[in-house]
């Protein structure tokens, strides 16, 4: 027996919970609690309660240990069919795109007809871990066999061994957080406090004109009191911005709290399924999930940039589907900082980076801006990290059906650098 | 190293010295056979409207060096043209780097409100340049500007490259290569000697570049003289020996010369180089046909000559009798001109081969003056002169004549100087140390490059920009 061939896997959806900023609304909502709301709230949405769906694929970049099982666990605690299976994706910022992809992959493939794909994250309600030196005591006296040994081992204790480990958000092999690493990026490639500014109230503009107009509406559930990103500020001004101090690359830096994303809480998920699925529901394809592809980059040897790995993935994904940069009506950039935006527009017009490190004849060249990330994106919503992807997929799909079709281009950068990327089609 | 600067490396040292405001050389790396031109990051600048971004990115991606340019168009273009995988630069950039070498091709600029181009390029970076780093400034020889203020804007380059190679410190260098329109393609090995350890103590100078020729495709940088016989007079120790010994390296067949007095000690040079040893007086009357006639039985010619041979008579010109005159102007000047005329006699048929190279060794007193060496002295302005007078003649052989001029060099007869005026010539330096004879045979190596043809004319001091004459 022959497999079929692969088929096209569309997305139907999605649905998110308002994105809160670190230690607010959702300061005492777990991972678990968020994922679960996402999740109730889809299947409200697309009235899927009690169904048993193909898989939920979804993870969070901040765990805790006791989530191992995370995704599956809210499946239980949601209104889905209990036999939903469900697993846990983790890649960092990309964790959301790349469990859409696995869903696509399956649905393609004819393995399955319906997925959920998403994310979760909270930087409030985040993991602290023992101390490594009382871990390490700890496990010893575990393999203690007497109780005397043990006390003795245990009177060896000291008072800084009682201070947790917190999560930092930095990268293991550089000791460099991911602002730090970025803001060389944007010194590299000569991006400017303004070009930032400007992308950055653009994205508080446009995420605040979906709003006005209900195209959020159906892709967002209030949870917790608040029903729109906390992080939006419709009234953002370049005076405003301006008045921001560097956060990164020093006091001549010039990446701010205003053009860098702020840590936050929240969750999002997409719905993907079959043609034939949808159609058996009376349910309207929004897009096809057309192709997508993954990059990394050695960005240890410091010879590329920490978040420049979609440049690299977005020209192989072209390649293979026969496209130009320039052949999309809408491009989704995820805004982890507006330098990081800015510097892979400006690596795809330059003739350097294109043939050298893409190995391109000529450069991608420029796109035009006001296709790009038309309805806001992550530094006006917020980035609660695993939960970008699905908050992206739901939303370029609803945008690319509400103009009667057409092409979207989705990035996602991610710590470690890698870069994750498709291509969604109306 | 000598004791100075051992002594001012030292944790120690280093304080003392920041406080009392001595100089602090720093040891000099020097060049190892095998070793990349330059390693570490070379950042690329221009004025818009310049002529070498092209020329300049072909030398660096030959030599597969990290490369960053400024994000101009013209000269990311003529990077990605070059193959070079040139990262991006920003001054916001600058601190973030230490810079083996800063390039900056200035032929763009055609007036003096122009030079403010430099400034953008040198002031975020000058200070961030590694030690022993390297700094080339490109421009258009000033005679060869289209327009006065063309002309007084490239003129103007020399202040800064001169005044930068006393700034910047560290072991660093700074030169100044002005190509002629039209020799943009004979840069490669000038600013590959610029860029790399062989000039290690070779700073503050001017050099110009024409003419045209192209070198064979598989020519090879890490062996330019291989196949070429090299004429080496004055070879059987100190410089000479280095000369020798380096033209060796590089592949070349050295024929040394020396008096018959140091006959033994001669072909103890020649035979650790698999070279020959010829020992005669190049002031007897029958010594440049006996030469000519030698390199023609021999080895059917001559690819290089090297007039390196030199004496000292020293005495106050007042004290100095006529024989100590006239040795001096007959070993250093006479001879050298004696034998360049019967090595070049005959044209085309000629014992010095088309395309040859003639090499002379003048000395910082020549352009200096010092006292106590009027004669020596006056012979090596001659020599300048020879450079000046036979470098028209020889390019009709498609042959070059240049001159290096020795400073401060660690040699025997310096280690016979008075120990205050020997530190006092170590130290008045931008490098604040005596050179090695290593660092003139490496410069002479440079001149002698089949891939220098473009060199014609030129006088370079190795003295690692001394005060004396500058």
């Amino acid at each position: 027996m022959t497999p079929a061939a692969p088929r096209r896997a569309v997305v139907l959806g999605g649905n998110r919970i308002p994105f809160a900023r670190s230690d607010s609304a959702y300061a005492k909502a777990t991972n678990q609690d968020m994922l679960t709301a996402a999740l109730d709230g889809l299947v409200e949405r697309f009235g899927l309660a009690g169904e048993r769906l193909g898989e939920v694929v979804a993870g969070a970049v901040l765990k805790h240990s006791r989530d191992f099982n995370l995704t599956r666990e809210c499946v239980l605690g949601s209104r889905l069919a209990p036999e939903t299976p469900a697993y846990d994706v983790q890649q960092a910022c990309g964790t959301g795109l790349e469990a859409a992809i696995l869903v696509a992959n399956k649905i393609a493939l004819g393995q399955v007809e319906v997925g959920v794909a998403g994310g979760v994250d909270t930087t409030s309600d985040a993991p602290l871990a023992l101390n490594e030196d009382l871990r390490a005591v700890l496990l010893e006296a575990n393999r203690l066999k007497s109780n005397a040994a043990r006390a003795k081992l245990l009177l060896r204790l000291r008072p800084q061994q009682l201070v947790p480990a917190i999560p930092r958000n930095e990268e293991p092999r550089t000791g460099l957080s991911m602002g730090e690493h970025q803001a060389r990026t944007a010194a590299e490639w000569g991006i400017s406090r303004e070009a930032q500014d400007e992308l950055a109230m653009r994205s508080h503009v446009n995420l605040a004109a979906a709003y006005e107009r209900g195209f959020q509406d159906d892709l967002i559930t209030p949870y917790l009191g608040l029903e729109r990103d906390q992080n939006l500020r419709p009234d953002s001004s370049m005076e405003r911005l301006a008045k921001l101090k560097p956060v990164f690359g020093g006091s001549e830096g010039t990446m701010t709290a205003g053009n860098s994303t702020p840590l936050s809480d929240g969750a999002a998920v997409a719905l993907l399924a079959s043609e034939a699925w949808a159609q058996e529901r009376g349910l309207t394809p929004l897009a096809a999930f057309v192709d997508a592809e993954t990059a990394a980059v050695d960005y240890v040897s410091g010879r590329e940039g920490l978040l420049m790995a979609p440049a690299y993935a977005v020209p192989r994904l072209l390649e293979r589907n026969g496209l130009a940069l320039q052949d999309f009506d809408l491009y989704e950039i995820h805004e982890a900082f507006a330098s990081q935006v800015l510097s892979t527009l400006a690596a795809w017009e330059d003739p350097v980076f294109c043939t050298q490190r893409l190995g391109l004849s000529k450069p991608l060249g420029a796109i035009d801006r006001a296709k790009l990330n038309v309805n806001g994106s992550s530094l006006a919503a917020g980035h609660p990290f695993a939960a970008t992807g699905g908050r992206i997929v739901a939303a370029a799909a609803k945008a690319l059906h509400e103009r009667g079709g057409g092409r979207c281009l989705i990035s996602i950068c991610a710590a470690g650098g890698q870069g994750v990327v498709a291509i969604l089609e109306g | 190293m000598d004791r100075y600067t051992q002594l001012v490396n030292t944790p120690i040292g280093k304080t003392i010295a920041k406080q009392v405001g001595l100089p602090k050389p720093v040891a000099l790396r020097r060049y190892v056979p095998g070793s990349p031109v330059i390693e570490g990051k070379v950042l690329v600048g221009g004025a818009p409207g310049g002529r070498l971004a092209a020329p300049i990115a072909r030398v660096l991606a030959e030599i597969g060096a990290d490369v960053a340019t400024p994000l101009r168009p013209d000269l990311r273009a003529a990077a990605a043209e070059a193959g070079l995988d040139a990262s991006p630069w920003t001054p916001q950039a600058a601190v973030d780097h230490r810079y083996a070498a800063l390039v900056f091709d200035a032929t763009g600029i055609a007036g003096s409100a122009a030079l403010e181009e430099l400034h953008t390029f040198f002031h975020p970076t000058i200070r961030h340049v590694a030690r022993c780093g390297r700094i080339v400034v490109l421009g258009t020889p000033p005679e060869a500007a289209r327009k006065p203020a063309e002309r007084v804007a490239q003129r103007a380059l020399e202040g800064l490259t001169r005044a930068m190679g006393k700034e910047v410190g560290r072991g660093a260098t700074v030169q100044l290569v002005y190509v002629e329109p039209g020799a943009e393609d004979q840069i490669a090995g000038t600013l590959r000697f610029f860029l790399s350890l062989r000039s290690a103590f070779v700073s503050g100078q001017v050099v110009r570049i024409g003419g045209d020729g192209a070198l064979p495709d598989d020519f090879d940088w890490e062996r330019p003289l291989a196949d070429k016989v090299a004429l080496v007079t004055g070879a059987s120790r100190g410089i000479g020996a280095a000369i020798a010994s380096t033209l060796a390296r590089d592949g070349a067949h050295v024929v040394g010369l020396d008096v018959p007095a140091l006959e033994d000690d001669l072909k103890a040079v020649a035979a650790g180089i698999g070279g020959s040893a010829l020992a005669l007086d190049i002031t007897d009357a029958d010594a440049p046909r006996a030469i000519a006639a030698y390199l023609r039985k021999e080895h059917r010619g001559v690819d290089v000559v090297v007039h390196n041979a030199g004496i000292t008579r020293d005495r106050t010109l007042g004290r100095m009798d006529a024989d100590r005159w006239n040795a001096v102007i007959a070993v250093n000047l006479s001879a050298i001109e004696r034998i360049t005329d019967a090595l070049i006699a005959g044209g085309s048929r000629a014992v010095l081969s088309r395309g040859g190279r003639v090499v002379c060794v003048s000395s910082i007193s020549g352009i200096a003056g010092n006292a106590g060496q009027t004669n020596y002295a006056t012979s090596k302005a001659g020599v300048i002169g020879v450079v000046d007078a036979y470098a028209p003649e020889v390019a009709k052989h498609g042959a070059t004549i240049n001159a290096v001029a020795p400073g401060f060099i660690e040699t025997q007869m310096t280690a016979k100087v008075p120990l205050a005026i020997r530190e006092a010539g170590r130290r008045m330096s931008s490098l604040s140390q005596g050179g090695l004879p290593v660092d003139v045979a490496e410069a002479i190596a440079w001149f002698a490059s089949p891939a220098c043809g473009g060199l014609n004319g030129n006088v370079v001091r190795v003295c690692g920009q001394s005060l004396l004459g500058a």
